[in-house]
């Protein structure tokens, strides 16, 4: 298959982006998206030209490391993938595809397609997580969670880190990544003692990085690799008012 | 180099117990003194972090990653082993000692093996406390399910995301303690040496990546957590970055390299399709479950699976292995499959794939039972191969998935290297030949959550530390090295891509060192590795300059380190005239075809030592005594 590619590049963060055009020729339908650019970049390579730049590494769609806007989706017209799960079979033969990095001002442009996520990492040491003490623990069966508690639990903490959510969103809101480890930890029992601090320390440390708020728009749910439900989101608002009036 | 492995006196049960009341302390009031480098932030590294920050020491953290949280650890699907007993059918601390000795192809130390079995089910307990959403039942219990080399159901799970869960728990550790400025983030940070000062491991040289920076950091005490060298294979279950500079540069440095040959291949992943393949995907062991495998009973029969009728199917395993049938250890379960494609019974395409096939289960269960458990691992084989594995058998074939071997380390898990120590899958201690399924998980968090926060501060208890600046000469001159190979990687300016080199590097090591093993091909490798790596220094092709964010010459310093590896890797399987586990050598099977060992020979661990470039590596001895389990030749039928 062949495609025409507009690929943004920047080759910092204070210097101005643009989009180049490439060529890339005779790639296998099976391929990913990202083995597509691995033979653009060796191309570039053999051409003594810089290769485009873009995080990745696990390759098969767990790790979080690769994301990208193709042709202004986050991760590429697939549904329930991340940028490394999308196969060039589902694209037509010679078509454009625009390929740009995440465009949100919390996530800056590190170089091309990559972006500095650190956001997300701040706002989880600001609080999302138990604080359990390495063997200060009971024994694992002393806490039985019920079996529906615990599989929403585990929906919601399939969540990858990857920023799609934010990719996506008009307002750049990380409310779903946010309320994805506030419900996972505020769904269990494990995770009662701590569950208003918890919240509004993780909803002010978003605030904080400059991220919008969720104006009910869904874009992130469309997007999101891991099918995140929007319920979270109001589930963490419903935590964060109980917060308010219990423990202020 | 004298190897001493300082395993503890007494019976194999106390061992743990008196050495831990044995070891020095430090006092909570002086640990704030102390600081440790750990690099790494999978599960041996985050957990290590965290449980070291927990006891009240500087921890400084690195990763060549943004996030602790993208480490491979995360990719690990099937499940974690320990001996709860919740299943009720007879598991204990010593059945599951024996299991991971036995499945290891009597390789590994007894007293190892039984601190792991030992500890694992406080792992447990620990991720529980941290909120990992394991599987329950509808009691509110943890659920549990076999895994391959056990006949008891000890394996944990979270979906077929345990690995991702683990590693979320033990980076949700980290990051309170980072967000308590108890331990120090270095991110996108890759190590590229380390420092000894008075023969005490004191510092690392790191390239910032996102700047090029070169960067130097002291400490009292070094800990590698980077993981096994799977790539040097190129095509591979690991992460693309996934590297073994760290180890290697280490090893340069002093510390012997255990059992580098002892690499595991995992049975069931995706077949590979074609030459732009960048790598390999596995599917979980848990499938093994309930998926069965089955070759059609003709040579080159060209029907779709679903025409083949019941009864010209050849499910191998079944009729080899009765009592472990689809359960085999992967290694056993690889190598048939090899030997089903080889006498010409693959199928697909390329004819090198088995199918897994889960009707049985399917019109036994209902498609939202398997729905429940393997959801994920069925869609990502969908999403690759565009085929319904609901409909129509999966097509598996093995593929390079772990290494056994690494940094040779003793029972605190200190190396050669005083203060060098060495965790989870980067060190080589506790699976042998081969290590069982749901066995690196417990094994990276074993060491990080339960065995080096002992041993690690008995270290720096029992030693003196003289103050130490990254200015001083010892840092300066490492640093001015580093320097210099980066530069020389950026001068070479040839024509070849260090993917290209790379992926010739991988097809030598699969074809000579990988599943099937034999003296010819060895001597092949040892003999073609030296050329592709004259190659590399003298055409491939580093774009780039040094100062700024540059892929290609990331990538091209962990081919290079590859391409050393790669020859150790090869001479020490051509030295260890046996099979055991991993490690088959096609001169010595039984008449059944399975691995033959010889352990009036080589029951040891083989330590490399470095002696410089171009010099050989001399071997060192450690010799491996069974008092608990008497080595016999490992039966699964």
């Amino acid at each position: 298959m062949n495609f025409t590619l507009h690929i943004w590049r920047q080759s910092s963060a204070d210097s101005e982006g643009h989009f180049e055009t490439y060529e890339a020729r005779n790639i296998p339908g099976e391929a990913s998206f990202l083995e597509m650019l691995d033979i653009l970049n060796d191309s570039l390579v053999t051409d003594g030209k810089e290769p485009v730049a873009f995080d990745h590494d696990c390759r098969e769609g767990i790790c979080g490391s690769c994301g990208m806007m193709i042709n202004g989706r986050a991760h590429g017209p697939g549904r329930k993938q991340a940028t490394c799960d999308a196969r060039m079979r589902m694209f037509e033969d010679g078509q454009s595809i625009t390929v740009e990095p995440w465009r949100a001002k919390p996530f800056p442009v590190i170089k091309d397609l990559m972006v500095d996520r650190r956001a997300f990492d701040r706002i989880i040491q600001a609080g999302g997580f138990i604080s359990a003490r390495t063997n200060a623990i009971p024994e694992a069966n002393a806490i039985p969670v019920s079996k529906p508690a615990a599989d929403e639990a585990m929906d919601a903490a399939a969540c990858i880190g990857c920023g799609a959510c934010v990719a996506a969103c008009p307002n750049s809101s990380a409310m779903l990544f946010v309320a994805a480890k506030v419900s996972h930890l505020a769904l269990l029992p494990q995770g009662q003692i701590e569950r208003g601090d918890r919240v509004q320390r993780m909803v002010a440390q978003m605030d904080k990085e400059g991220f919008g708020n969720c104006s009910n728009n869904y874009a992130c749910e469309a997007e999101c690799p891991k099918e995140i439900s929007v319920t979270h989101i109001a589930r963490m608002n419903r935590e964060f008012l109980r917060a308010k009036i219990y423990e202020r | 180099m004298v190897l001493d492995s300082k395993i503890p006196e007494g019976p194999i049960e106390k061992k743990w117990t008196n050495h831990r009341f044995s070891m020095k302390l430090v006092n909570p009031s002086n640990r704030r003194k102390y600081s440790i480098i750990v690099v790494g932030t999978g599960l041996a590294g985050a957990s290590a972090a965290a449980s070291l920050a927990d006891l009240g020491y500087k921890v400084l953290s690195f990763s060549y990653h943004e996030s602790p949280r993208r480490a491979h650890s995360i990719a690990a699907q099937g499940g974690i082993n320990a001996p709860k007993n919740y299943a009720n059918d007879g598991d204990s601390i010593y059945r599951l000692f024996y299991d991971t000795l036995k499945g290891g192809d009597y390789r590994a130390r007894e007293a190892n093996v039984y601190r792991l079995a030992e500890v694992s089910g406080s792992i447990i307990d620990q991720c529980v406390a941290q909120g990992v959403p394991f599987a329950r039942d509808y009691a509110g219990y943890l659920d549990t399910r076999s895994f391959g080399g056990a006949q008891v159901s000890r394996t944990f799970y979270a979906r077929g995301q345990t690995g991702q869960q683990l590693l979320l728990g033990a980076y949700s550790a980290l990051s309170r303690q980072i967000g308590a400025g108890q331990v120090i983030f270095y991110d996108r940070r890759e190590m590229l040496d380390l420092v000894v000062v008075d023969e005490q491991a004191r510092g690392i040289i790191c390239r910032n990546l996102k700047n090029g920076a070169i960067e130097s950091y002291a400490a009292d005490a070094i800990v590698l957590a980077t993981g096994g060298y799977g790539n040097t294979f190129f095509l591979s279950t690991m992460a693309k970055a996934s590297n073994a500079t760290a180890i290697w540069r280490a090893y340069k440095k002093g510390a012997a390299f255990a059992n580098p040959c002892y690499t595991q291949i995992h049975p069931t992943c995706i077949p590979v399709g074609g030459e732009y393949q960048s790598k390999l995907t596995l599917m979980s062991e848990s499938l093994r479950n309930d998926g069965r495998i089955w070759v059609p009973k003709k040579a080159g029969d060209l029907r779709r699976p679903n025409e083949v009728p019941e009864e010209e199917r050849d499910y191998y395993l079944e009729r080899m292995y009765p009592s472990f049938g689809n359960l085999v250890p992967r290694d056993v379960a690889s190598r048939r499959a090899k030997e089903m494609c080889d006498n010409g019974f693959g199928v697909g395409p390329t004819k090198t794939a088995v199918y897994l096939d889960f009707s049985d289960a399917i019109n036994r269960n209902g498609k939202k039972w398997i729905e429940e458990k393997y959801g994920n691992l069925f869609d990502m084989y969908h999403e690759i191969t565009a085929e319904n594995p609901y409909k129509t058998p999966m097509r598996i074939f093995p593929a390079m998935h772990y290494t056994m071997g690494g940094l040779w380390v003793d029972y605190n898990l200190m190396s050669t290297i005083p203060g060098l120590f060495v965790i989870g899958e980067a060190n080589f201690s506790d699976h042998g030949a081969n290590r069982l399924g749901a066995s690196a998980l417990m094994q990276g968090l074993a060491d990080g959550y339960f065995v080096l926060p002992y041993t690690l501060p008995n270290y720096l208890a029992s030693h003196s530390f003289k103050k130490i600046f990254a200015e001083q000469p010892e840092f300066k001159e490492i640093f001015s090295a580093v320097n210099a190979g980066t530069k020389k990687l950026l001068s070479i300016r040839g024509k070849t891509t260090v993917t290209d080199i790379h992926r010739e590097l991988g097809k030598v090591m699969w074809e000579d060192a990988g599943m099937g093993r034999n003296a010819k091909g060895l001597k092949h490798a040892l003999k073609r590795i030296p050329e592709i790596r004259e190659k590399f220094w003298n055409d491939a092709n580093v774009i780039g300059e040094s100062g700024s964010v540059n892929l290609e010459l990331e990538k091209a310093g962990r081919v290079a380190d590859f391409l050393e590896l790669s020859e150790l890797l090869a001479a020490d399987a051509l030295h260890r005239e046996e099979s055991c586990g991993g490690h088959f050598r096609e001169e010595h099977q039984t008449p059944a075809g399975e691995a033959k060992r010889n352990d009036k020979k080589f029951a040891y661990v083989a330590a490399w030592e470095y002696t410089g470039a171009g010099r050989k590596p001399v071997l060192h001895k450690e010799p491996l005594k069974f008092e608990y389990v008497k080595p016999s030749e490992r039966s699964y039928k």
